[in-house]
């Protein structure tokens, strides 16, 4: 079982919060694709030795593609990769690319899920993140995305943004939820380093985040939600049972991964690799048969502490089996009282299967993540 | 006799000492050019890191003057306020010093403080412009200081580049006719004046010594007075570039003893050898045993290190006698030791010494005076830590150990160091134009006072424009109390500090807010409180953790931040825990940057 992300590295504009990889020129989009196809061909092998189960086109902005050019990849995939099994296929897409007509050509291209990067329904958030759409945009961009048959939507969401109040947040839920949204991200937002936005508030032309506020309003967001039968089922993911994304879900589990594109990771259980994030670089790499990408040994302990850290973020948490077989990996077993203290405290939950967090302490999963870390000093 | 010339070096880090030295060495053959290691006295590593001379040492030069050869020994002294009394006998041990002062710069106030030791001592002093070559260079106004300060003749003011090596002939032509012979008979019984001591761990505690009077031979049994300690002199010798071991040591003669002494207590600078067979009748004047000034503790961050901390600390007081320890218990931070140092920076370079040579990972306390507390009862009981003050109502009155503070700067900085002393409670004693535009100030100050961020202070408002030095002058009463912080609740006796009443309020104020941006968030609101006795005068509080997980991970993320966790776990390994509160190494030493 494995999971294939593609990334497109192109943006229509920057928004002002993103440190993600991308260029905002056009000129090199086809020389791209066409890296990106003979990556997938020359990982052929390694694609074909698992059973892809899901795909997913992200970025940048994979919408900005016309269909022509998506095609290509789509093709590219079909023509090298066994498909046969792939249950859940994503598109990321800004609602101002998405045209009754766009949506249908996707929709033929066999994609049966669209990520939609609504970020707000208010107009002054969306300028302030020098987004590309407006309030009006995105929800016809929703309901044309249902009227052309995707029933399997998730939009994205951003609390914390100075300005943002309790009531305009509210409000951003309310709207989500009466447009019958069955999966929302949502993300706090996040002041990364040599972005825009940290450029803006560092010269006070944007007041700095609340965290009070954006913590308040992450409650909301999680009561609202859950209210409304769309449960958290990791700490930024949201959906209606059923609904929950197989990719990204697949990430928490340990699953094995590839990524294609510059900038993307790829995981194979004991190797994780990651592509140079520059276009030029990487094409150039690709087209001359060079090494474009680097690549990191997990060692037993890294595989150990990177299962709790991201298991313990979801609603079902990490798998005792899968627990048993990493720590049999290990030089010397943990001392078992480690878990226990978790769990007499009440913030650790065991049931048959699973070790998961209680819902208060899923708030500090990073911090008893660190804590059942293993390290050979420890052992 | 008449060969010997024993002199010394007076001069204020940077003002070229170590190099000029260097030339000495250079121009007597005493080392060749290939052998020279910049700044050669200066072995230890921190010495030379920090460019200043922690421990002195000395070494013998042959120098042939006018078809005739002299023998000079170098007495090198150590360049910082807190070590004055080692100063004070290196001095002792000889018969004149070069007055080194960067003909850029001027004099500074240890120098003149220095100079005044050598002066009592009546020891013949040969001033010595350096740096001439540098382009700013004031060899005009640096003169007149220099005469008005110890009365010379312009004429016999040397000019000298350590750098070049322009005038260092011309020194030590000056030591061989200015310095005058030792006097001593070496007939009469050994009286030899302790100046240094160092440890070596192969031969156990070397003592450097001057002999006055009477001859120093190997085997002979000698006693060293102040401690009364007797000992075969298993080798005795002159110092060149390496001890060279001899039969004898004769009057006038500067050398080294090892006996199979192993530690550094044994041995105190000041005392006299003498022999015990045919004794002497008169000790050398001036020795005093070295009392601490600033004490700490000093606890392992691992309370399983406390075996290791307490061998680390016997260890470096092998080598250094003016560290004192004995064991104490802290309710906060389990076993350590509470330390004597002789000031800021000898406690700093103990603290770096444990790190760097030992591995161990050590939190230092707030630092303290000693403190006289009498007590309704009439009994005096020496307060080294602030938790040994006794409760408010059994105290009669608190004495402080005052200064005599001594600075020299420009006067654009007059009004601004003035504040700084008059805010630390200083009182202005003196003040003296050493020329127009430079100024030496004196105040009577608490060294508590000095002791806190006395010196950052001082180098920040003039610029580095100020030198300062100090003398103990005995204690005083002053309204003191202690101050206690509470963290949720809870007192940290290691934060406990002993302040003046009038100060407390600001003082509580500000270390609360300091600790408040020192000490993470935890799951829960933690009060952050100073009092006085049960008296709460300050409050802050560090709001609860309402989350640690960041939002997003997917497969381009997971690397990144597991190695941000595994830091971050690294992080809190290094914090102590009082309660149910963690707190990082920084806290503790919180309150010596207030600002």
């Amino acid at each position: 079982m494995s999971g294939l992300y593609i990334h497109i590295p192109f943006c229509k504009q920057a928004c002002n919060y993103c440190n993600f990889h991308f260029s905002t020129s056009l000129q090199h989009v086809d020389a791209i694709l066409e890296s990106i196809c003979k990556e997938i061909q020359q990982k052929a092998q390694l694609l074909n030795k698992e059973t892809l189960q899901t795909i997913y086109f992200g970025g940048g902005s994979p919408s900005i593609l016309t269909t022509k050019q998506l095609q290509s990849i789509v093709n590219c995939i079909q023509n090298t990769v066994n498909t046969n099994q792939v249950i859940e296929m994503t598109l990321e897409a800004n609602p101002d690319d998405m045209s009754a007509e766009k949506l249908n050509d996707w929709l033929n291209l066999g994609f049966n899920r669209l990520s939609i990067g609504i970020q707000s329904f208010r107009d002054e958030d969306l300028k302030m993140m020098n987004r590309a759409h407006n309030q009006e945009q995105a929800i016809t961009a929703i309901q044309l995305a249902q009227q052309t048959g995707f029933t399997n939507l998730s939009i994205d969401l951003i609390y914390g943004i100075p300005g943002l109040s309790h009531a305009d947040w509210l409000n951003n839920l309310v709207t989500a939820i009466s447009l019958n949204i069955p999966h929302i991200s949502s993300y706090c937002l996040t002041v990364e380093p040599k972005t825009v936005l940290a450029y803006q508030i560092k010269h006070k032309q944007i007041q700095a985040l609340d965290d009070e506020q954006a913590n308040n309003q992450f409650m909301l967001l999680i009561d609202q939600l859950s209210a409304n039968g769309i449960e958290q089922y990791e700490i930024s993911n949201f959906a209606k049972k059923g609904f929950e994304s197989k990719h990204n879900s697949a990430y928490w589990r340990g699953v094995h991964y590839i990524g294609i594109g510059p900038g993307a990771h790829s995981f194979n259980g004991t190797h994780r690799t990651w592509n140079v994030s520059n276009n030029q670089l990487y094409h150039k790499a690709i087209a001359n048969n060079e090494v474009y990408f680097e690549t990191e040994n997990l060692s037993v302990f890294d595989r150990y502490n990177e299962y709790l850290m991201t298991g313990l973020r979801t609603s079902e948490g990490v798998e005792k089996t899968m627990l048993e077989k990493l720590k049999s990996d290990l030089p010397k077993a943990p001392s078992p009282i480690k878990f226990s203290k978790w769990i007499d405290q009440g913030q650790l939950i065991e049931n048959n299967t699973h070790f998961y967090l209680s819902k208060a302490a899923r708030f500090f999963a990073d911090g008893i993540a660190a804590d059942l870390f293993e390290s050979p000093n420890s052992i | 006799m008449d060969h010997i010339r024993n002199f010394c070096i007076i001069a204020h880090i940077d003002h070229g000492k170590s190099t000029l030295a260097d030339r000495l060495l250079e121009y007597t053959q005493t080392i060749s050019k290939r052998e020279m290691q910049a700044q050669l006295l200066d072995d230890m590593d921190l010495e030379r890191e920090r460019g200043i001379t922690i421990k002195s040492h000395a070494i013998q030069m042959d120098y042939v003057l006018d078809g005739k050869k002299y023998v000079l020994n170098l007495i090198d002294t150590p360049g910082h306020v807190d070590f004055s009394y080692e100063v004070s006998r290196s001095i002792a041990a000889c018969d004149g010093a070069l007055l080194i002062v960067d003909s850029s710069q001027g004099i500074e106030a240890q120098t003149i403080s220095n100079l005044y030791l050598a002066i009592d001592q009546g020891l013949e002093i040969i001033p010595v412009l350096n740096k001439i070559d540098l382009p700013h260079s004031m060899p005009e106004e640096v003169s007149d200081e220099i005469v008005d300060l110890i009365g010379c003749k312009r004429e016999e003011i040397l000019r000298a580049s350590g750098k070049t090596g322009a005038g260092v002939h011309e020194i030590l032509r000056a030591i061989v006719d200015r310095v005058p012979a030792p006097k001593g008979n070496p007939e009469a019984p050994l009286k030899a004046l302790i100046f240094d001591s160092v440890f070596n761990s192969f031969r156990g505690i070397i003592a450097y010594f001057r002999v006055l009077d009477g001859t120093i031979k190997k085997g002979e049994k000698v006693k060293f007075i102040a401690t009364g300690r007797e000992y075969i002199a298993d080798e005795v010798g002159i110092l060149r570039l390496e001890m060279t071991p001899k039969n004898e040591v004769r009057a006038g003669d500067v050398g080294y003893i090892i006996s199979g002494i192993k530690e550094a207590r044994e041995v105190k600078v000041g005392d006299t050898i003498t022999s015990v067979a045919n004794p002497t009748t008169e000790i050398i004047k001036g020795f005093e045993d070295v009392k601490p000034m600033v004490f700490a503790g000093i606890y392992p961050v691992d309370t399983e290190d406390f075996e290791e901390l307490r061998e680390s600390m016997y260890k470096l007081q092998l080598n250094d006698a003016s560290l004192t320890f004995e064991p104490e218990t802290s309710a906060a931070l389990g076993f350590g030791f509470r330390c004597g140092f002789l000031g800021m920076l000898h406690m700093e370079i103990i603290q770096e010494r444990l790190e760097r040579e030992f591995g161990m990972t050590v939190i230092t306390t707030v630092p303290n005076v000693s403190y006289h507390c009498y007590t309704n009862k009439g009994e005096m009981i020496v307060v080294n830590n602030p938790s040994d003050l006794p409760e408010p109502n059994y105290i009669e009155h608190v004495e402080e150990p005052f200064i005599s503070a001594q600075i020299i700067t420009q006067t654009d900085y007059v009004g601004a160091i003035m504040g700084l002393c008059m805010g630390k409670r200083g009182i202005l004693k003196t003040q003296n134009y050493l020329t127009t535009d430079r100024v030496e100030m004196k105040f009577d100050m608490p060294l508590a006072e000095v002791v806190f961020d006395f010196f950052d202070k001082l180098k920040t408002i003039s610029r580095g424009y100020a030198s300062f030095d100090y003398t103990p002058i005995g204690y005083i009463g002053s309204d003191l109390v202690k101050l206690d912080i509470l963290l949720n609740k809870d007192n940290v006796d290691a934060l406990s500090a002993i302040i003046h009443k009038d100060r407390a309020y600001d003082w509580g104020k500000r270390i609360c807010e300091k600790l408040k941006d020192l000490i993470p968030r935890h799951q829960f609101e933690i009060p952050v409180q100073a009092s006085i006795g049960t008296k709460v005068i300050a409050r802050e509080t560090i709001k609860a953790l309402r989350k640690d997980v960041t939002a997003k991970c997917y497969g381009g993320d997971i690397s990144r931040k597991r190695k941000l966790l595994e830091r971050q776990k690294e992080g809190k390994k290094r914090m102590k825990q009082v309660g149910s509160v963690e707190i990082p190494q920084s806290a503790f030493m919180a309150v010596l940057k207030l600002d």
